[in-house]
C-alpha cells in the first residue's frame, strides 16, 4: 500500500491518546474532565481497533465490530456516570474531586 | 442459556409489574420478587443443554452452569438478607429498582462467565458493572452513598478502558477475538505480554487485588450494606470464575508469566488486605479488607493451572460466599434494627442475642479457616493446588497470612463474648425473610464443610489447562 498512512502513525497516536487519557484521569480534579479522560482511553482502543482491523486483518470485521460495541457501552457509562456526578453536585455543592472525601482511610 | 432467559423475564416482568402498582402497593413487589427468584434458582440446579450459541460467543457446559448455581444461592440470600432495609419508608418508592439493578448486573455476569469471545466478556462486564455503581448509589440523598457511586464508576471506567486496550493488542497480535482462536495464536511475544498485562490489570480492578484495590474500602463504605454484601461477594466471585477461565483456556501459553504475575500480586494482595483490615473499627471497611485478603488467596488457587486449581478456586468461592454472608448479614441485620456498624458496638452481643453472636463466630471461623467449618477446607485445598504445583514459600507466606487474619476476626468474636459493657445492643428480633436468610448462610458454612459431596461435584465438573 504506497501513498497510504502506514499502521505505525495510527498506534503511536492512539498510544498517546491512551496515555494523555490516563495522566488527565490522574491529575484533573474535576470530575467531569476526569469522565473525559476516560472517553479518550476509549477512543484510543476504537482506534487501535480499526487499523488493526483495515492494515492487518482486512478479510474479517470483529475489530469494526468491538469499536462499535465500545461506543454504545462508552455511550452508557458516561450516562450513569453524569448522573451520579449531578447526584454528587447535589449533595457536596461541587464536583472537585478533593471536596468528595466524606470516606478516607 | 436458561439461566440469562429465565432472569431477563423475571427482570422484565418486575419493570412492568412496578408501573403498574400504586405507590401504596409496592411493598407486594418483594415478594414478587424473592418468590420468582426462588423458583429461577430451583431451575438452574436442573440439567441444561449443552452448546456452543451465537457462532461461538456464548458456551453453555455444565461446570458454567455450576459457577452460575453458586452465584444465584448468594444472590437469594442477599435479597432475603436486605428486607428489613429495603421496608423502610425511604424506600418505598425505588424498592423495585433494587431487584432490576441487581438482576441486570447479575444477567451481565452470566454472559460474562458463559461469553465465547472478548466482545461478549466485554458486554458482560460492561452489563454487571454500569448498574452496580448505580446500586452503589442506591440511597441518593447520603453524601456516602453518593461518594462511592462516583468512586466505583470512575474507577470501574477506568479499569475497562485499560482492559479494553490489551483486548485491542489482543486483537492485533492474534487476528480474532474468539477465545479458541486467540488461545491458538497466543506466544510469548512482547507484545502478547503487554496485552496479557493491561487485560490482567483491568481485572484485577474488578477482583480488587492489591495495587488496583484503592478504591474498594470507600466503595464497600458508603454503599448500602446489602449492596456491599453483593459487591463483596457475588461481583467478585464472578470475576475470578471468568478470570480462571480465561487463564486455563485462552493464555495458557504464557503460563510462565502469569504464573510470576499471580505469585507477586497475591503475596501484596494477602499482607496488604491483612495489615489494613487491623486497624479498622468499621465493621464494613474491616469487611471490605479483609475480603481484599481472601482474594489474594483466591490467586493462590489460580496459579497452579491444574484441575485441582479450578476446583478449589471454584469451591472456595461457594465457602466464601456462604461465610461473608453471615457476617454481612448479621452486621445487616443490627445496622437495620439500631444503626450501629463500629466493632465496639458489639460489644456483650452474645448476652443480647446469642444467635445472631453464634452465627458471626461461625462466620468469622469459617472466614479464618478454623477445622470444623467449612473455611478451613476451602483454604486447604486452596493451599494444597499451589502446594502440588510447588510452591512452598508462597504456600508459608499465605499460612502466615492467615495467622495474621485470625488475629482480627477474633476480635469480632471476642468483642460478642467476652468483653463487657453497660450498654450492650438490645435484645431484637429480626423478620422471618431476615431470619431465612441468615439462617442459609449459617447453615451453607456447616454443610458444605462436612458434606463432601459437593467437592467432589465441583471436581468432576473442572478442568485445568488446556495445552
Amino acid at each position: 500500500m504506497t501513498g497510504t498512512i502506514p499502521l505505525q502513525y495510527f498506534l503511536i497516536i492512539s498510544t498517546l491518546m491512551f496515555f494523555t487519557g490516563i495522566y488527565g484521569f490522574l491529575t484533573r480534579k474535576n470530575l467531569i474532565t476526569m469522565l473525559m479522560s476516560i472517553e479518550l482511553i476509549l477512543n484510543s482502543v476504537n482506534i487501535n481497533f480499526v487499523a488493526f482491523n483495515r492494515y492487518l486483518y482486512p478479510d474479517n470485521l470483529h475489530g469494526h465490530f468491538f469499536s462499535l460495541i465500545v461506543i454504545a457501552v462508552a455511550a452508557a457509562e458516561a450516562a450513569v456516570a453524569i448522573a451520579i456526578i449531578i447526584n454528587i453536585y447535589r449533595n457536596f455543592r461541587s464536583i472537585d474531586v478533593d471536596k468528595v472525601d466524606e470516606m478516607k482511610f | 442459556m436458561r439461566h440469562e432467559l429465565l432472569l431477563t423475564a423475571i427482570a422484565l416482568i418486575l419493570l412492568v409489574t412496578d408501573i403498574m402498582l400504586k405507590p401504596s402497593q409496592k411493598p407486594r413487589i418483594i415478594p414478587v420478587a424473592m418468590v420468582l427468584f426462588s423458583i429461577h434458582t430451583i431451575a438452574g440446579f436442573f440439567p441444561a443443554q449443552e452448546g456452543i450459541l451465537f457462532g461461538g460467543m456464548f458456551r453453555a457446559t455444565p461446570l458454567i452452569s455450576m459457577m452460575k448455581n453458586v452465584l444465584n444461592v448468594g444472590v437469594l440470600i442477599i435479597l432475603l438478607q436486605s428486607y428489613t432495609w429495603l421496608m423502610k419508608e425511604e424506600n418505598r418508592d425505588k424498592m423495585s429498582e433494587y431487584f432490576i439493578l441487581m438482576f441486570s448486573t447479575l444477567i451481565g455476569m452470566y454472559f460474562m462467565i458463559s461469553s465465547g469471545d472478548f466482545l461478549m466478556f466485554y458486554l458482560g462486564l460492561e452489563t454487571a458493572t454500569i448498574p452496580m455503581a448505580a446500586l452503589a448509589a442506591y440511597t441518593h440523598h447520603q453524601t456516602k452513598s453518593a461518594e462511592a457511586g462516583v468512586k466505583l464508576i470512575l474507577s470501574s471506567a477506568l479499569s475497562s478502558g485499560i482492559l479494553l486496550f490489551g483486548l485491542s493488542l489482543i486483537y492485533g497480535s492474534t487476528g480474532s477475538i474468539y477465545f479458541s482462536d486467540v488461545a491458538l495464536f497466543y506466544g510469548t511475544e512482547p507484545m502478547q505480554v503487554l496485552a496479557f498485562l493491561f487485560f490482567f490489570s483491568g481485572m484485577a480492578f474488578k477482583i480488587s487485588l492489591v495495587p488496583f484495590h484503592l478504591w474498594t474500602a470507600d466503595v464497600y463504605e458508603g454503599s448500602p450494606i446489602n449492596v456491599t454484601s453483593y459487591f463483596s461477594v457475588i461481583s467478585k466471585g464472578a470475576a475470578s470464575f471468568i478470570l480462571v477461565l480465561i487463564l486455563y483456556k485462552v493464555f495458557f501459553q504464557l503460563i510462565d508469566v502469569w504464573q510470576e504475575v499471580l505469585y507477586i500480586i497475591s503475596i501484596l494482595t494477602m499482607v496488604v488486605g491483612n495489615l489494613f483490615a487491623l486497624r479498622q473499627k468499621n465493621m464494613k471497611r474491616f469487611l471490605a479488607f479483609s475480603s481484599i485478603a481472601q482474594a489474594g488467596f483466591i490467586l493462590l488457587g489460580m496459579i497452579a493451572g491444574s484441575q485441582l486449581g479450578m476446583t478449589s478456586v471454584i469451591y472456595f468461592v461457594l465457602v466464601y460466599i456462604f461465610s461473608n454472608l453471615g457476617a454481612f448479614g448479621v452486621v445487616s441485620a443490627i445496622e437495620a434494627a439500631t444503626g450501629k456498624i463500629n466493632m465496639n458496638d458489639y460489644d456483650g452481643l452474645y448476652i443480647t442475642n446469642p444467635k445472631l453472636s453464634l452465627l458471626m463466630m461461625l462466620a468469622m471461623f469459617s472466614l479464618a479457616g478454623i477445622p470444623p467449618v467449612a473455611g478451613f477446607f476451602g483454604k486447604f485445598f486452596l493451599f494444597t493446588s499451589a502446594a502440588s504445583a510447588g510452591y512452598y514459600w508462597l504456600v508459608f507466606i499465605a499460612v502466615l497470612n492467615a495467622t495474621i487474619s485470625l488475629y482480627y476476626y477474633l476480635m469480632v468474636v471476642k468483642a460478642m463474648f467476652i468483653n463487657k459493657t453497660e450498654t450492650p445492643i438490645a435484645t431484637f428480633r429480626s423478620d422471618g425473610m431476615t431470619r431465612a436468610g441468615l439462617i442459609l448462610a449459617g447453615l451453607g458454612i456447616v454443610v458444605v464443610g462436612f458434606w463432601s459431596q459437593v467437592y467432589e461435584f465441583i471436581n468432576s465438573l473442572s478442568v485445568g489447562l488446556l495445552y
